[in-house]
């Protein structure tokens, strides 16, 4: 599933809205969206002022159609990259964020991600990945005579090669956030900053296919919680003031 | 959208124009409206609303969607008046309607007692350039209360020992505790501290048309598409533009404010989106544009008469940069805390609040126990130290802490340094043509001592608690700052202050800042709740001014 064109943020309220979703689906028809609505205020606990919900109301039901139309849209295309790179690409993100017991980059669709990077956000690094992965490929020739493409080198041949080509690049992208700092423009860090994101960005941004990185990091797909959220708050009494005093 | 919105035609003379809608230019629109004047607000950015705000970290962190765009208006930085300044990104402010408001972390401590007089006790401190403010506690504390049941601050009264005195309790229980709240709790109290819930501008329940946090997980950096977090936007913003007196004006980028021949200021002149230039004329001008954009548009607007910039006859414009110290020590523990879920902090500690002079350190500090990653930041920048950065051993860090981490973060007093400062660069241009926000700066070897002394506590706290995995990232001096204070700062004496008590220039009678430029100490942290209560007391005080006809004439 590809979310692409999804940028409504009521997405977020996603477990919701497809509990919402098949209200309506189970109805057949938008005309009983009011006892969806009494039914969505309950789901979220009551916290949600009837004010706001109001106000909102049309654009929640519209984000949850939308939400119902794109878990039907089909998979995804590459526009930037030919299948070649795709697969080099693929290969090499499946070095950085490997796939185990549980998802990794293939699985999260960080090639697609990377792909739609190069058309938006990151247009100016095409010609980058261009030679970045000529690079790659020669690398992969120099310490292994014979192999053609790094990913038709077997995984240990892969993690060499990426080791080498990471070793080169000492500064890692270490400030981020925030601060943008002094980025290394290595290829193999640019490319570690885009499966990272790809991997972890919230869908809508166009990567975590399926929350495949959420899921894998253990973070719940949901955007609406209540507590307690873990372990340590589950048995908290309350507040209670402090038998010390102030010295 | 709003009722009774209104626009104004740029030739329209109007009461007020005010620079910049983030948390104080929202409170002074909303109050002067309400009190009758004709009020425009020229805003930087654009007029985002709850539907526009997204969970992509990518469009937040690397497409600025809410904030300065290091590309359209590049900074530079030297670390002293003598070098030579470098490009390099040094600050981050809200660019959109509510300013950094709509993306803060909603910290709202009050600043204590000790904050306003701090000199006095003290007396000065070698290589800082400290002063009283010409207020107090006492003065700034009915508008405090104002913040928090007008704007909306959850939090618990009476369960700090170390608070100030407080004319009424919050109006609104804490938000829920989280699992960072109850291990800093349980882990403080048994080293004999005094942990309590945080304070929070996020509705912890359904308030004038607003929804409570639902604990999505995307706060700081993020704006709040339920209307939970407290901003400018979400909620002094509504309430100006109902009065059907003002304007709220995005995509206008302010450059100039313009004087006569007299040296009063006649309005502001600013770029529309499309890069044309308008004159709004008004009988007053507010900056309140940031400690950054405040003193920049001020030394922007120098003319003849004013060859130093405007308002600048004491040469303090943009001096005494205080970006408040800051330290994080990281915990990993055996279970899960899913800390990502909700707003990021969960309780607070004041016991540093007043350092033991006798240990050598000035000021002080809060320590709060959160978690402020998202995934993306938490994979590229929360992980312990050696961490591989790629490959299975990568992988597993980040699968097994993402959980189970939390952050102490410590937060305190920047000295006020003369050098340390915001001006106008003279190579390097934005993206309009106009001179780029250059940033001198180092921090006072006090404050890095403190945060280092702080630093230790908190590995101390995380050791209480039972972390199995610790660690504390390197305090060093500060190149990229976030609180933008004491740029303009306020005081009696023209010479060593840019304005007065009322917030008005010590030079020009009818401009005023108010912003966080405003602040003659940075307290210890979190400035925003302060910089709104300033505004609420300067539109009072200006509101009085006003109506005794002391601006016009």
């Amino acid at each position: 599933m590809r979310l692409r064109g999804v940028t409504h943020p009521w997405i977020y309220l996603d477990d919701h809205c497809k509990q919402y979703v098949d209200c309506l689906n189970h109805r057949g028809t938008m005309n009983s969206s009011q006892p969806a609505r009494r039914e969505f205020l309950h789901l979220l606990s009551g916290s949600v002022g009837a004010a706001w919900l109001t106000a909102n109301w049309p654009a929640l039901v519209s984000a949850a159609e939308h939400a119902h139309q794109a878990a039907k849209t089909p998979g995804a295309i590459l526009d930037v990259l030919t299948p070649e790179q795709a697969r080099e690409l693929d290969a090499i993100t499946s070095r950085i964020i490997p796939t185990d017991e549980v998802g990794g980059a293939h699985e999260a669709g960080v090639v697609y991600f990377i792909d739609r990077a190069l058309k938006t956000f990151a247009s100016t690094k095409v010609s980058e990945y261009q030679q970045g992965l000529v690079e790659v490929r020669e690398r992969a020739a120099k310490l292994f005579p014979g192999v053609k493409q790094f990913s038709q080198a077997s995984i240990e041949q892969q993690i060499k090669i990426l080791a080498d080509l990471f070793a080169e690049s000492e500064k890692q992208d270490a400030a981020y956030r925030f601060d943008p700092g002094e980025r290394q423009s290595s290829f193999v860090n640019t490319l570690r900053l885009h499966t990272i994101m790809g991997f972890l960005v919230d869908p809508e941004g166009g990567g975590n296919r399926d929350f495949v990185g959420w899921k894998a990091i253990g973070r719940d797909p949901a955007h609406v919680f209540s507590p307690p959220f873990g372990y340590y708050d589950k048995d908290y009494p309350g507040w209670q003031p402090a038998e010390t005093k102030r010295k | 959208m709003t009722e009774g919105r209104v626009t104004y035609k740029t030739s329209d003379e109007v009461d007020f124009v005010i620079v910049g809608s983030g948390a104080a230019g929202g409170v002074l629109a909303k109050e002067l409206s309400t009190n009758g004047f004709r009020v425009v607000v020229l805003e930087q950015g654009p007029y985002l609303r709850e539907a526009d705000f997204v969970h992509d970290e990518v469009k937040i962190f690397e497409q600025h969607l809410l904030t300065n765009h290091p590309a359209q208006q590049p900074n530079t930085f030297r670390k002293s008046p003598t070098g030579v300044a470098k490009v390099k990104p040094v600050v981050l402010y809200g660019n959109c309607v509510g300013g950094s408001s709509v993306h803060f972390t909603a910290n709202y401590w009050r600043l204590h007692e000790i904050d306003f007089k701090e000199h006095s006790k003290t007396g000065d401190i070698p290589g800082a350039n400290c002063a009283d403010w010409p207020i107090s506690y006492a003065d700034l504390e009915p508008y405090y209360t104002k913040v928090e049941w007008e704007v909306g601050v959850s939090g618990l009264a009476g369960a700090s020992p170390f608070d100030p005195p407080r004319s009424k309790p919050y109006p609104m229980p804490p938000l829920p505790v989280k699992g960072c709240g109850v291990l800093f709790e349980r882990a403080a109290r048994k080293l004999g501290y005094h942990p309590f819930p945080a304070p929070m501008a996020i509705l912890s329940q359904p308030r004038a048309g607003r929804s409570a946090c639902q604990n999505c997980g995307f706060c700081l950096g993020f704006g709040c598409e339920f209307g939970a977090k407290s901003s400018s936007l979400a909620s002094v913003i509504p309430m100006a533009e109902k009065t059907g007196r003002c304007e709220i004006r995005p995509n206008s980028y302010v450059h100039r404010i313009q004087t006569d021949k007299n040296g009063r200021v006649t309005g502001a002149l600013y770029f529309d989106s499309k890069r044309v230039t308008h004159l709004q004329r008004a009988k007053a001008v507010i900056l309140a544009a940031n400690g950054g954009e405040t003193p920049r548009l001020l030394l922007l607007s120098s003319n003849s008469q004013f060859p130093q910039g405007l308002a600048n006859s004491s040469g303090y414009v943009g001096k005494n940069l205080m970006p408040n110290g800051n330290a994080i020590a990281c915990g990993v523990f055996d279970e899960p805390l899913n800390d990502y879920k909700g707003f990021a902090v969960s309780r607070v500690m004041h016991d540093f609040y007043e350092m033991d002079p006798k240990l050598g350190l000035y000021g002080g500090g809060g320590l709060d126990a959160r978690y402020d990653w998202t995934p993306v930041a938490a994979a590229l920048n929360g992980l312990p130290p050696g961490t591989p950065k790629w490959g299975p051993e990568f992988k597993q860090a980040l699968c097994q802490n993402f959980s189970r981490t939390f952050e102490i973060f410590c937060h305190g007093t920047s000295l006020p340094v003369e050098d340390n400062s915001f001006s106008l660069d003279p190579d390097v241009k934005d993206a309009w043509g106009l001179p780029a926000l250059r940033m001198t700066f180092r921090d006072h070897p006090n404050d890095l001592k403190m945060m280092n002394w702080m630093k230790d506590r908190a590995l101390e706290i995380l050791d209480a608690a039972g972390a199995k995995t610790k660690w504390a990232n390197p305090v060093v001096e500060q190149e990229f700052v976030v609180h933008l204070l004491g740029t303009c700062r306020m005081g009696n004496d023209p010479k060593r202050s840019v304005i007065n008590a009322d917030h008005r220039t010590h030079d020009v009678k009818n401009l005023f800042l108010c912003d966080g430029s405003s602040m003659v100490t940075s307290g210890r942290g979190q400035p925003t709740m302060t910089i709104m209560a300033l505004a609420y007391r300067a539109a009072d005080r200006i509101t009085d001014l006003a109506k005794r006809g002391e601006i016009s004439t």
